[in-house]
């Protein structure tokens, strides 16, 4: 069977639409859950630190999604699932906004001096931000319109999120204080994707 | 839980306390694992009774001293105290217990005890974070002796007016409250009297991060966090941070590190 022809009998369009339906479905369930807990005050004795780690961590779930579709299209031969690769990064940023949200507000009341000095002393605040700030450029052009302005250059631009990628990991692995098992967990996958990635790359020029 | 009688003490009237559900649900207590919510859940099925405390070291005769014994020594106190934690957030707790000093009289030291060791309770099979190497067990934690005989050290036995709740290092814990909250080492099964500056938990499995000393220091930062100011738990989602103050606010202690370089000594 020619691909045209499977595109056809498979109805690409429906699947997109019920995976993107899925991944909206899914993608609120944690923030729903933060607001429930919030308003029947039931966050623990540090609200402020349970939605930190909670938005910190689904922030660096959807980088990895984001980053399992290319891999996943390679293994299944479902080449239509690249069209819910950008939702999943933008799912990534806005947990990533919630996550930078709470902590200018909810933690540090937006006073400006104190940020300042946070962000600077302490390396894992540094590359915490600079992870977020890196997020910028690419949710800005998550468009068509860049796709075709930017051309080859946004395939490099977006290249981003392998950087982003180590700097949120890194972030993770400095603020535990001795219990590495979750950066860890999440390091593997990551470096995991890496790989498949790579492995594939290889495939692809022989 | 049992309830403990007390003489109420000025210490801390001024303050707003934190809730017995935050202080006991929300604990920094790796033998029980290193989430915050791990001690609470892990820790029902310790047994703090009996209990006796091992007495050793730079004495005129080893001594032990039973749980029982202890809470007779001295009429036992409520002492409301901050507590700072070195992640940057504080409570405020009615503990229940004695002045380290009335033990340390009871067990006569000799003129060798420079330092006073305290090592905690370790037994993996009651205690699922022992099992893991996380840390160098079993958990020490020391002080100076000057520090230790300092009228605000306290041995706490209760809070909220109750016997300590296994989260929070029953049967009985060191409280001194104007250092980090890590000195205070909980569940002491061994007080050791030495000459040399004891090395403790935290110290080994940090050198760069954590000091002997750990006093309450809003001017030398932690690498990692702020010590400039904390986060009151309990104050709500909006109530923001609250200025850290020297040795967290108990300026008395201050003498005791008269021309100490505080930087070097963290």
């Amino acid at each position: 069977m020619t691909r045209s022809t499977s595109i056809l009998f498979d109805s690409p369009v429906a699947k997109i639409r019920a995976l993107k339906a899925l991944i909206w479905l899914g993608a609120c369930l944690p923030l729903l859950r933060l607001l429930i807990l919030g308003f029947t005050d039931n966050l623990g004795a540090n609200p402020v630190e349970f939605i930190e780690r909670s938005t910190g961590t689904w922030a660096l779930v959807f980088l990895l999604f984001s980053l399992s579709i290319t891999p996943l299209r390679h293994w299944t031969q479902q080449s239509w699932l690249i069209a819910v690769r950008r939702l999943l990064g933008l799912w990534m940023f806005a947990y990533a906004c919630v996550h930078v949200l709470t902590y200018l507000w909810l933690d540090y009341s937006f006073d400006w001096a104190d940020i300042l000095k946070d962000v600077i002393k302490h390396p894992y605040v540094l590359v915490g931000a600079s992870a977020f700030l890196l997020t910028v450029p690419l949710a800005a052009t998550s468009n068509q319109r860049a796709i075709r302005v930017l051309k080859q250059r946004w395939k490099t631009l977006h290249q981003l999120v392998y950087v982003i990628g180590v700097l949120a990991l890194l972030h993770y692995w400095w603020l535990v204080k001795k219990d590495v098992t979750e950066p860890v967990i999440y390091s593997v996958v990551f470096a995991g994707l890496i790989a498949a990635r790579w492995r594939q790359g290889l495939n692809h020029r022989r | 839980t049992a309830s403990l009688d007390a003489k109420k003490t000025a210490y801390g009237q001024e303050e707003k306390l934190t809730s017995y559900e935050d202080v006991t649900s929300y604990n920094n207590y790796y033998e029980f694992g290193t989430g915050k919510e791990d001690p609470a859940r892990e820790a029902v099925l310790f047994k703090p009774a009996p209990w006796t405390i091992k007495i050793e070291g730079a004495i005129k005769q080893p001594k032990t001293i039973s749980i029982e014994q202890l809470l007779k020594l001295v009429p036992l106190e409520e002492r409301i105290y901050r507590m700072r934690c070195v992640e940057g957030w504080s409570m405020v707790i009615p503990w229940i217990g004695l002045p380290l000093k009335a033990l340390i009289d009871w067990a006569q030291p000799t003129g060798n005890a420079k330092y006073i060791e305290f090592v905690s309770y370790n037994d993996p099979r009651q205690m699922p974070g022992a099992r893991m190497s996380v840390l160098d067990w079993p958990y020490v934690e020391g002080l100076r002796m000057d520090e230790a005989m300092q009228p605000l050290a306290i041995l706490a036995v209760g809070l909220y007016g109750k016997v300590l709740p296994n989260q929070n290092g029953a049967p009985v814990r060191l409280v001194v409250p104007w250092k980090y909250g890590f000195k205070g080492a909980k569940a002491i099964s061994t007080i050791r009297f030495v000459e040399k500056m004891p090395t403790t938990t935290w110290v080994k499995a940090g050198p760069r991060e954590y000091g002997f000393y750990a006093n309450v220091n809003p001017q030398v930062d932690h690498p990692r966090w702020t010590q400039s100011s904390e986060k009151r738990i309990g104050a709500g989602l909006f109530a923001g941070r609250i200025k850290t103050r020297m040795f967290n606010g108990y300026d008395e202690v201050g003498q005791l590190y008269a021309g100490m370089d505080l930087k070097k000594n963290f």
